[in-house]
């Protein structure tokens, strides 16, 4: 059984146009297309200079990030069931970091901002001939931190990193920054503090909570950022 | 030719920051050498991002375990054409390089002593061939995630110089054999460049996406196998490709392994736990290409399930809520995303899906890439090496163990690295004088595509060559079909040389970028096909009606005329082969036996 689904896709390709524009495109889908990604796949045939990144189609790539009907999401794990088709779909670039082209953003300052946490482990004694110890319930602490796939869903959709890209370390960073905290292994959590003690790097974020509603993983940036600012809280007295 | 170019200089360049590309950076950088890394995507967006279950080492964290068997494990399971020195080279190594990763940050789930954890996984064996081991280190069912992460962060530490989001486009290579860098496109903008190093390195990934079902992402388009063969070096066992028994029936989607590891169970329609037939021994565990034709045989025999009797069903109902959402947290997922069950509560429909390349450029256990020459089957190729999915060192011969992958990515793109810094340092030289030719390929390349009128779509064709490849090529195989596939396979590269984009812009035009991986897509498709269609037995992965099992050749394999590796050349479309090396570093030869589970 086919359908025809319609869609709104913000369009800007600054090789030809003065400025973006939203394109109004239909395609006729099939059972096996599931996911948005699929769809957008098909609309590629249809039309290809519609340029979006892809890759791995499972969720764990973090390539795909777009806003659909208004909210942040991979095409990859949004299926199309779940889209009200009364009226057409609506595709945008993730808000707040400059488009190159079409839904394909420029993530520059997003990177940025996650190297400027010293994502690494950081344990200056010599490496010992086997693993490290860590024990299960220390291994357990990670759980909710290192799966991040760096997909900028909830980045870009948290206020204080819109206005202040270039200063706020943003959900993200602030959620890896507490993976290398959190981690047994890593001697270097003093400086890890000292790094984000800081009005913009951290402190920025309001606990709006836009980052935990967005992100497709299922991670909580919120927590480890209160976990980080009750570290401090702690350090100071 | 008016197009214009600039020009890098680097002493090494690698391309590809997936887990061989990022393992033989690290080498680099902490030596100090000025090295370029290529991605056409996000380091972590690589396709090793989504291995799953594990990765092979005889750490002997659970139980007893040793090198030895994990190599004995390795060379059955490649049904003997896997190099055994490498296999053993790689084998030995394994504990190191799974340490170094624990030691780059790597959160591997944990024993309760605190030693990293470790699952049964298919074919891996103790004491020769005996019983189920735990062997495959894992970070939950993420672990190609972790281990991904893991390295990227260390070079971030290393200070490696990424170009992320460039497209490599050919293989400089000079009249005398020697390789000289890339070309290469930033996706950004279309500017053409050429990166001029001493040591190149490809570590680009698999192709799995020749085929129409895939586990594979959209990128793993062959381009490392294309970019050589363009360049005149051949491609090596192309005919061996890993079909995974449990890719989501429809979707594509791997489950990994790790869940029967985990003690999950494949059922027919008769909700008869069929493998107990095929394999007394290893049940469910056994070798990846064996539960995969079982598969298959059950559902030609009308034993499938669904309403088209197309799937098998993969059943974990039975182990505890608990141990699924702690080792198995993604494929709960997955399961959710891709097939709608909730795994606790009911069967995952599955079917045999394109997994894996067990071929590539052919290389030695150092990682150079070597080829026939002279009276040299493995003639070394000058400043050329190879590491990963990309590269056949060969360890895996007819058929891969699972885990064994991202361990051979780990131990050749650390051995890459060290040969290239060895080389570097053994006899600093300048940069040889750049080969005109192969920079104009690339431009000519592009310049076709750009004027092509009335010509072929890249969506339709790739289309097209997926599905020969699928019906022609497939888990089992037809001499007829083969034969009929070769044909229709070289009528699919007619329309690839034209096909036309109507997207011209310079700014990220995916839609060239597509027709330029179409030009790799197709290099592996063909040789895939002539490869398979050429070998006239069965063995691991390739398996033909027309090389059935008998007294004289059990399970069908031919010793006396096949045990060899092929050797596809684009040139002329030919084939040669070389022998395989059946004699290890240092313990005695694995002799040859009949593979049984
Ligand atoms: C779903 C899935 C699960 C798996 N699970 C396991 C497992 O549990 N254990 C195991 O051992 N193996 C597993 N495998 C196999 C294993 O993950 C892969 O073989 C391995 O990760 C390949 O790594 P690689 O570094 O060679 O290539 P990739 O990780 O695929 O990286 C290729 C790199 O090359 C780059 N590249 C490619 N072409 C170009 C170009 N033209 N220009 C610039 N850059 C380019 C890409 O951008 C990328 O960075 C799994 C495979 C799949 C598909
Ligand atoms: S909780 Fe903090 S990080 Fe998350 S969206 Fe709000 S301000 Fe941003
Ligand atoms: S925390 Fe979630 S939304 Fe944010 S980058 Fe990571 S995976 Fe994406
Ligand atoms: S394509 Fe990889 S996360 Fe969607």
């Amino acid at each position: 059984m086919t359908r025809n689904i319609q869609f709104k896709i913000y369009r800007y390709d600054p090789d030809k146009d003065a400025k973006p524009y939203m394109q109004d495109i239909s395609v006729e889908i099939d059972a096996t297309d599931r996911k948005l990604l699929d769809v957008m796949v098909k609309l590629k045939a249809k039309d290809d200079s519609i340029a979006f990144r892809r890759s791995c189609r499972e969720g764990v790539c973090g390539s795909d990030a777009l806003n659909i009907n208004g909210k942040n999401g991979l095409a990859c794990l949004t299926a199309i069931d779940d889209l009200p088709t009364d009226k057409p779909i609506v595709l945008r670039p993730l808000p707040g970091l400059p488009v190159i082209r079409d839904l394909i953003v420029d993530m520059t300052q997003f990177f940025k901002q996650y190297h400027s946490i010293k994502p690494y482990l950081i344990n200056n004694d010599p490496p010992p001939e086997r693993e490290r110890l860590q024990s299960p319930e220390d291994r357990e602490e990670l759980n909710g931190l290192y799966e991040c796939i760096l997909c900028a869903c909830c980045s870009t959709s948290c206020p204080s990193f819109w206005w202040n890209p270039d200063k706020f370390v943003g959900p993200a960073g602030l959620l890896a920054a507490y993976r290398f905290i959190a981690d047994t292994r890593d001697q270097a959590t003093s400086e890890r503090l000292d790094d984000l003690d800081d009005p913009y790097r951290l402190f920025r974020c309001h606990t709006i909570m836009n980052c935990v509603d967005v992100c497709p993983k299922g991670l909580n940036p919120t927590k480890a950022i209160g976990k980080i600012k009750d570290m401090m809280v702690k350090r100071a007295i | 030719m008016a197009a214009k170019y600039a020009i890098r200089k680097f002493d090494a360049v690698i391309v590809g920051a997936g887990g061989a590309g990022l393992r033989a950076a690290i080498q680099l950088s902490e030596a100090g050498l000025k090295t370029a890394v290529i991605s056409k995507v996000f380091p972590t967006r690589s396709h090793t991002v989504a291995a799953q279950g594990g990765v092979a080492a005889s750490l002997g964290n659970s139980e007893e375990d040793h090198w030895h068997w994990h190599m004995y494990d390795t060379i059955k399971g490649s049904d003997w054409l896997g190099d055994q020195d490498a296999i053993e080279f790689m084998c030995r190594k394994a504990n190191e390089v799974v340490v170094e990763l624990e030691h780059y940050g790597m959160p591997f789930d944990r024993t309760d002593a605190g030693k990293i954890y470790q699952r049964p996984f298919g074919g891996h064996m103790s004491n020769f061939g005996e019983k189920p081991v735990r062997r495959s280190c894992a970070a939950a069912d993420r672990t190609g995630h972790a281990m991904l992460h893991a390295m990227y962060q260390r070079n971030v530490k290393a200070n490696t110089q990424f170009f992320v989001e460039w497209q490599a486009l050919d293989l400089i290579r000079d009249a005398e054999g020697e390789v000289l860098g890339v070309t290469a496109m930033d996706m950004e903008t279309g500017e053409i460049v050429v990166f001029h190093a001493k040591a190149t390195i490809f570590a680009t990934g698999g192709a799995g996406r020749i085929f129409h079902s895939s586990t594979n992402a959209f990128i793993n388009t062959g381009d490392g196998l294309g970019m050589a063969a363009r360049a005149g070096i051949p491609l090596e066992d192309m005919e061996f490709w890993q079909f995974h028994p449990t890719g989501v029936a429809g979707a594509g989607v791997l489950i990994t392994e790790g869940v029967r590891g985990e003690g999950g169970i494949l059922r027919n329609s008769q909700g008869e736990r069929f493998m107990e037939r095929y394999a007394p021994n290893a049940k469910d565990l056994a070798s990846r290409d064996v539960v995969s034709r079982a598969m298959v045989t059950e559902i030609n025999e009308g034993r499938g399930c669904g309403p088209n009797k197309d799937f098998v069903l993969l059943d974990i109902t039975h182990l505890p809520p608990e141990t699924i959402m702690k080792r198995l947290p993604g494929i709960h997922e997955i399961a959710v995303q891709f097939a709608g069950v909730d795994a606790l509560k009911e069967p995952i429909p599955v079917v045999p899906t394109a997994h894996y390349q067990m071929g590539g450029i052919p290389t030695n256990y150092h990682g150079q890439v070597v080829m026939p020459q002279g009276n040299s089957q493995n003639a070394v190729v000058p400043g050329f090496y190879a590491a990963g999915e990309c590269a056949c060192a060969s360890v895996h011969g007819a058929n891969r163990l699972g885990t064994n992958s991202l361990l051979d990515l780990l131990v050749f793109g650390k051995s890459a690295g060290e040969s290239a810094v060895e080389e570097l340092k053994k006899s600093p030289k300048a940069h040889k004088e750049l080969h005109q030719e192969s920079i104009d390929k690339t431009l000519e390349r592009l310049a076709r595509l750009d004027e092509q009128k009335g010509g072929a779509s890249v969506h339709d064709t790739r289309l097209t060559l997926q599905r020969t490849m699928q019906n022609h090529c497939g888990v089992f195989r037809f001499a007829d079909k083969l034969k009929e596939g070769v044909q229709k396979i070289l009528d699919v590269q007619k329309d690839v040389q034209r096909t036309e984009i109507k997207d011209k812009s310079k700014v990220f035009n995916t839609a060239r970028i597509e027709a330029l991986e179409l030009d790799n897509l197709i290099e592996v498709a063909v040789a895939t096909m002539v490869s398979a269609e050429a070998r006239k037995e069965s063995r691991g992965a390739h398996v033909r009606d027309d090389a059935p099992d008998t007294a004289a050749n059990p399970n069908g394999r031919d010793d006396k005329n096949w045990l060899k590796h092929t050797l596809w050349f684009k040139e002329g479309n030919r084939l040669d082969y070389k022998s395989v090396k059946l004699t290890p570093l240092t313990v005695e030869s694995i002799a040859l036996k009949t593979r049984a589970y």
